[in-house]
C-alpha cells in the first residue's frame, strides 16, 4: 500500500496557523462581545487549545466526519464550518447551523462532515462509533474523529464505544485533549496519577500515541501516523494530546483567581502558546513576513465583524419551531 | 382490498416482519445482545442472520447505552437499526443516549438529521421474574418528547405496528409483554409500506362503559368483557391503546362521552401513568358527559415479588376487571367463572421457565 501521509510543508504550516489565528480571534471576539447579552446560552471558549483540530484537520479530507464535545468551537472551524452559521447559532437565530436551536454547545455543519456536538459528557462517543459503523455497512470512505476531554475517558460509555470500535475494527480516530481539568476538578483527584490515558486506551485494544499537543510538528507527526494507521484499515486509533485552557470552563473571562490551577502552570502552558511559537517560527525561517501575516489577520477580523453583523440582523426562529422540529 | 392473511404467533409476527423489512430495505440493520444466540430472542431473530448476513445482523458487547449510542450514529448516517433488549431493565442503562440523543438530536440540530431507530423492549412477568425483569416503564419513555412509544396488544396488529416503526423517521421504543409471544393471531402474509402507526383500535363497541387496555392486560380485559358480554348481556366499548406517545385521547375522549365511563387497565403503577394522563384529559374535556368519576386499575405501589405467593394478586386478572366494571355499574353478577385456574404465576401450562 502507497504512503498516504502529507508531509508537514512551509505551505501546511501557514494553513495550520491560520486555522489557528481564526479560531484564536473569533473566539476572542465572542469573549469580548459576550458582555453584550446577545449571545445568551453556556459559552465554551477553545482558547489555548486551538492546536490539536488545526493540526489533525490539515490531514483530513471531504470523506473525513467530525463529532464533538461542549467545547466544540475549534473543532467546528478547523473542519471548515461556517463562520457565519456558528456566530448567528450563538445569537440563538434561525440562520444559525443548527437553526438557533442548539447554541454553542450544538454545532453541526453536515457540508463539511462536522457532525454535530453535543453538551452531555461523551455524548457523542457513540455516535462518532456509530457514524463509522455506517461507513463500513455502507462501504464508504473516510474515518470519523470523536473529539473528546480527558472527563470523558471516566464515563462508562467511552470504554463501552471503544471496545466495539476495536471488536469491529471501525475507522475511529479518538482525539483527546487533555486539558487535565473537568470544569474546577484537576485530573489528580479523578484518575490514578501513575496510569496514562494513552495507556488505558491502548490497553483497550487502540493504538494510541500520546504527545504535546501544543508542539505542531510533534503532533502534525502523531496525527498522520494515527490518519494513515486507520485509512490502512489497521484499526480505531487514540491520540492523547496535552493541552490547556486558558479562560474559564465556561464564559468569556479568566478564572484564575480562583487559584484552583497552579500559577506556575498557567504560565508554562501559556509560555507554550502554539500561535506565537508558529507565528515566530513562519517569520524566523522567512516562510511569511509581517504583512502576509497582517493580511491573514485582516481578512479574518473581516470576516468576524461581518458574522457578528449578520448574525445580530438576523430574525430568531418562529414561535412555532419548536414545536414542529420535536418529531418528523 | 383485503390483505390475505396466516394464523401465527405472535413471536413468529416480530420473525417474518423484520424479515420482510430487512428484504425491503437494506438499509435496515439489526443487532442485540442475544440476536444470534441459539435462543434467537425467543425465536424472533431466527433465520436473519443466514438470510442478511452478520454486518447487518449481530450479536453485540453487553454495553446498553454504547449499543443505543452507536445506533443512533448509525441512523444519522442512514441506516436504520432495530435494537433489542431482552429486558426492559437492562436497558436502563441506555437513558442517557435515549433522553439526550435520540429524543433530541433532530431538535437540537434544527431539523438536520433524523434518528430513525426502533428499540424493541421485552417486559417480563411472573415464574420469578421479580423486581429488575417485571418493569412496565412506558410512562418513562413517554415522558420525553421526541420519542415515540408502542405498545402491542395482540398478534394481529403486531406486524403493522412492527412496521410502521422500524419506517417512521422518528426513535420508537416497541413494548413486547413476554406473555404474549405464543398467542397466535391472523396475520397479514405480507407487511405494507403505507401501514401508519395506528393510535387506537376498538376490539368492542358498547354503551355502557369504555374500557381502555394495552399490551398483555388487553388479554385479560377480552377474558372479561366476553363473559360479561355473552353471560350477562352487557355491552362495554373496547379500546386498545397503541402508540402511548405522542398521546392522542380523541377516539377515547370520543368514547367516554357516548358511555360516560373509563376504566382504564394500567400496566404500570398509578402515580405518573400514561393512564393518569388519559384521565386527567378526559375530566379536563368532558367532565360534564361523565356519570362518575375514571377508575384506573394498576399495579400496586411495589416491585413485583419474585415469589409465588407474592404475584398472586398483585397484576390485574379477568376476575378483577369485572369485579370493577360490575362496581362501575352499580350491578352484582355472579363471575366466579373467571377464576383463574392453574398456576397465577405463568401464562399459560406451555411455559415451564425459565425466562
Amino acid at each position: 500500500m502507497m504512503n498516504t501521509k502529507t508531509p508537514l510543508t512551509d505551505k501546511v504550516k501557514v494553513s495550520i496557523l491560520s486555522t489557528m489565528l481564526k479560531i484564536r480571534m473569533v473566539e476572542e471576539a465572542i469573549a469580548e462581545q459576550y458582555k453584550n447579552q446577545k449571545m445568551r446560552c453556556p459559552t465554551h471558549l477553545s482558547i489555548g487549545q486551538e492546536a490539536p483540530p488545526s493540526i489533525l484537520s490539515a490531514l483530513l479530507t471531504h470523506d473525513d466526519q467530525v463529532v464533538s464535545t461542549h467545547r466544540a468551537h475549534a473543532h467546528y472551524l478547523a473542519k471548515g464550518g461556517n463562520l457565519n452559521a456558528f456566530i448567528a447559532e450563538l445569537h440563538g437565530k434561525a440562520s444559525g447551523c443548527s437553526g438557533g436551536m442548539g447554541g454553542s454547545m450544538h454545532l453541526i455543519d453536515k457540508a463539511v462532515g462536522f457532525m454535530g456536538s453535543t453538551a452531555i459528557v461523551g455524548g457523542t462517543i457513540p455516535i462518532g462509533v456509530g457514524l463509522a459503523l455506517a461507513k463500513q455497512i455502507k462501504q464508504e470512505r473516510g474515518l470519523v474523529v470523536i473529539y473528546i476531554g480527558d472527563g470523558a475517558i471516566e464515563e462508562g460509555v467511552f470504554y463501552e464505544a471503544a471496545n466495539f470500535s476495536v471488536v469491529r475494527n471501525l475507522p475511529v480516530l479518538f482525539v483527546c485533549e487533555n486539558n487535565r481539568y473537568s470544569v474546577y476538578s484537576s485530573l489528580d483527584c479523578r484518575q490514578p496519577q501513575d496510569r496514562k490515558i494513552y495507556e488505558l486506551a491502548a490497553s483497550i485494544g487502540l493504538q494510541s500515541w500520546h504527545g504535546d499537543g501544543n508542539d505542531i510538528s510533534n503532533t502534525f507527526q502523531l496525527c498522520s501516523d494515527a490518519v494513515e494507521h486507520i485509512k490502512l484499515n489497521n484499526g480505531p486509533a487514540f491520540i492523547e494530546l496535552d493541552t490547556y485552557r486558558w479562560r474559564e470552563h465556561c464564559g468569556p473571562n479568566y478564572d484564575d483567581h480562583l487559584e484552583y490551577r497552579p500559577a506556575e502552570e498557567i504560565a508554562y502552558w501559556k509560555s507554550k502558546d502554539p500561535i506565537k511559537l508558529l507565528t515566530k517560527q513562519l517569520l524566523d525561517s522567512q516562510v511569511i513576513d509581517v504583512s502576509v501575516l497582517n493580511t491573514i489577520k485582516n481578512n479574518i477580523n473581516k470576516d468576524v465583524l461581518i458574522a457578528f453583523e449578520k448574525a445580530e440582523l438576523a430574525p430568531f426562529p418562529a414561535s412555532n419551531t419548536p414545536e414542529n422540529l420535536t418529531y418528523a | 382490498m383485503l390483505k390475505e392473511t396466516h394464523q401465527i404467533s405472535f413471536a413468529e409476527a416480530i420473525n417474518e416482519t423484520t424479515e420482510q423489512l430487512m428484504s425491503y430495505d437494506e438499509s435496515i440493520i439489526c443487532y442485540g445482545l442475544g440476536v444470534n444466540d441459539p435462543g434467537r430472542i425467543f425465536n424472533t431473530t431466527k433465520n436473519l442472520v443466514e438470510t442478511f448476513g452478520d454486518q447487518r445482523v449481530f450479536d453485540m458487547p453487553t454495553a446498553e447505552n454504547g449499543m443505543l449510542g452507536i445506533g443512533i450514529g448509525a441512523a444519522i448516517a442512514g441506516l436504520k437499526p432495530i435494537i433489542i433488549f431482552q429486558r426492559v431493565d437492562f436497558f436502563l442503562l441506555a437513558m442517557d443516549q435515549l433522553v439526550n440523543n435520540a429524543a433530541k438530536w433532530r431538535f437540537m440540530f434544527g431539523g438536520q438529521s433524523n434518528v430513525p431507530i426502533t428499540i424493541r423492549l421485552i417486559i417480563g412477568r411472573g415464574w420469578g421474574q421479580g423486581p429488575t425483569h417485571s418493569q412496565s416503564l412506558q410512562a418513562w419513555f413517554a415522558h420525553i418528547p421526541g420519542l415515540k412509544v408502542v405498545m402491542p396488544s395482540t398478534t394481529e396488529e403486531l406486524k403493522q405496528l412492527l412496521t410502521a416503526s422500524v419506517l417512521d423517521p422518528n426513535p420508537v421504543i416497541i413494548l413486547e409483554h413476554r406473555w404474549l409471544y405464543q398467542q397466535k393471531g391472523n396475520v397479514p402474509i405480507q407487511i405494507d409500506n403505507r401501514w401508519l402507526l395506528s393510535e387506537q383500535s376498538n376490539i368492542s363497541t358498547g354503551d355502557e362503559l369504555t374500557v381502555v387496555s394495552s399490551s398483555y392486560l388487553t388479554t385479560e380485559a377480552k377474558i372479561a368483557l366476553k363473559f360479561l358480554q355473552e353471560h350477562h348481556g352487557i355491552s362495554i366499548e373496547h379500546i386498545t391503546l397503541s402508540v402511548l406517545a405522542p398521546l392522542n385521547t380523541s377516539r377515547i375522549i370520543e368514547s367516554v362521552e357516548k358511555t360516560g365511563r373509563l376504566l382504564l387497565l394500567e400496566s404500570a403503577h398509578e402515580t405518573c401513568s400514561i393512564s393518569s394522563s388519559i384521565s386527567h384529559q378526559v375530566v379536563a374535556s368532558s367532565f360534564d358527559k361523565l356519570k362518575l368519576a375514571p377508575v384506573v386499575m394498576a399495579k400496586p405501589d411495589w416491585p413485583e415479588p419474585t415469589t409465588y405467593s407474592g404475584t398472586k394478586y398483585y397484576y390485574i386478572s379477568a376476575y378483577d376487571i369485572a369485579q370493577k366494571i360490575c362496581e362501575m355499574l352499580a350491578i352484582t353478577l355472579d363471575i366466579e367463572a373467571l377464576q383463574k385456574q392453574g398456576h397465577h404465576d405463568v401464562p399459560g401450562d406451555w411455559f415451564t421457565g425459565p425466562f
